[in-house]
């Protein structure tokens, strides 16, 4: 008995750590945003600027948004797998070994056999891109749709690309850019560049369209419930009558569809660019060749 | 002077916008026939569902880079350009 108060202490507590940091960045947002007349389109808000030696760097909502959604997959991961058994007896562990599935096998098809080292991360990079998409959900400003936090995992995701393209040895390297005549070495630069960009700004671009077209279908809406209904009186010609439900069905389509289809995408580039970037040939001559040189030198010794 | 300043850089940023949509038309087209010889893919070979799907998914996605960037273009021309460009002018003018 006193077992079990405690498993299900130990559920409430890693419950309330994936759903209080959320929570605070709400409270956070409703005690300092300003107050808006009507409906704006505005960026992120700023809640305070640090002083760095080089430029104050300012600590915007889509950072604070974004380390919220970190700690929040930090404490569903940690429930999830609070109380695994060999046989499942709970249902989370049935899901989370489903999730699990799931994503091995998306990269087993996506990668090979050789890069199945990526599945958490692919997963985690899904799951980061999707919960920061449906914060939009909870009113709070989607982490997406600033292209400072894409851009920084766009440049991650570009790290690990050219990390992968150099273990064929910096030679190599160099060489496939004059692919397949040297004088179009400016086109293969520009699109090595274009790599992290575009991976930025679809995301970016779709999430933020998104909320723009959602915020302006909204105004529009306004408008046309008091041209339509402007002449009821009192305070029933001034409601907004048709803004109640029809943002909602553009929301589904808009903040959940979108969001989610974003967070694949993105993940199933990750995992082209990385997989398609690594020189496997290049890779197995040069592992033969270290191979050659050890055991030529091997023999040497042996001959001495 | 300075409102008639004011609105051709306003305007200009607001047709700005517009024509940069016209990226819009090139994705649209390309993404239509993709999915055009998905379905008569599909159509042919029922059993290959799955693959078919997920590679013009792949495909798509990189045929509509075009048109975001247009789309990324409008958004900045609207939102972020044109308090810049007043700046500019209200520099050079010397307020």
């Amino acid at each position: 008995m006193n077992k079990k108060s405690r498993f299900v202490a130990v559920d409430i507590l890693l419950l309330a750590g994936a759903i209080l940091p959320l929570v605070a960045c709400m409270v956070l947002k409703i005690l300092t945003a300003p107050p808006t007349e009507g409906i704006e389109i505005t960026g992120a808000l700023i809640y305070f600027t640090l002083p760095t030696p080089l430029q104050p760097l300012p600590i915007t909502e889509a950072q604070v948004n974004s380390v919220a959604v970190v700690i929040a997959i930090l404490f569903i991961c940690l429930y999830f797998t609070h109380g695994l058994t060999v046989r499942p007896h709970l249902k989370r562990q049935v899901i989370a070994e489903w999730i699990v599935e799931k994503c091995k096998n998306m990269v087993h098809t996506n990668m090979g056999e050789r890069f199945m080292g990526f599945a958490p991360f692919i997963a985690a990079i899904m799951g980061l891109s999707a919960l920061s998409s449906l914060l939009s959900l909870l009113g709070l400003f989607p982490p997406t749709s600033d292209m400072n936090i894409v851009a920084g995992w766009a440049i991650l995701v570009f790290t690990l690309i050219t990390f992968y393209k150099f273990k064929a040895g910096p030679i190599q390297y160099l060489k496939s850019y004059a692919e397949p005549v040297p004088f179009l070495a400016p086109m293969n630069i520009i699109s090595e560049i274009a790599t992290p960009v575009s991976m930025a700004f679809r995301h970016y671009g779709n999430i933020l369209s998104g909320s723009i077209i959602s915020v302006l279908i909204a105004a529009a809406l306004g408008g046309l419930s008091n041209l339509v209904l402007g002449w009821l009186p009192g305070i029933l010609g001034e409601f907004p009558f048709l803004r109640i439900g029809i943002p909602a069905v553009l929301s589904l389509y808009f903040d959940i569809f979108s969001g989610l289809l974003q967070a694949f995408i993105f993940a199933t580039l990750t995992m082209m660019y990385i997989s398609g970037g690594y020189p496997a040939e290049a890779v197995a001559k040069r592992l033969a060749r270290r191979e050659a040189k050890k055991q030529a030198k091997t023999a040497k010794q042996a001959e001495k | 002077m300075l409102e008639l300043a004011l609105g051709i850089l306003l305007g200009g940023c607001a047709v700005g916008a517009g024509l940069a949509m016209i990226a819009g038309i090139g994705p649209g087209i390309g993404e239509g026939n993709a999915v055009a010889k998905a379905c008569e893919a599909i159509g042919r070979q029922p059993e290959s569902k799955g693959d078919v799907t997920s590679t013009m998914i792949t495909g798509c996605i990189i045929a509509e880079t075009t048109g975001l960037y247009g789309l990324v273009i409008a958004i900045l021309l609207i939102f972020v350009a044109p308090k810049q460009f007043v700046n500019i002018l209200m520099e050079t003018i010397g307020k």
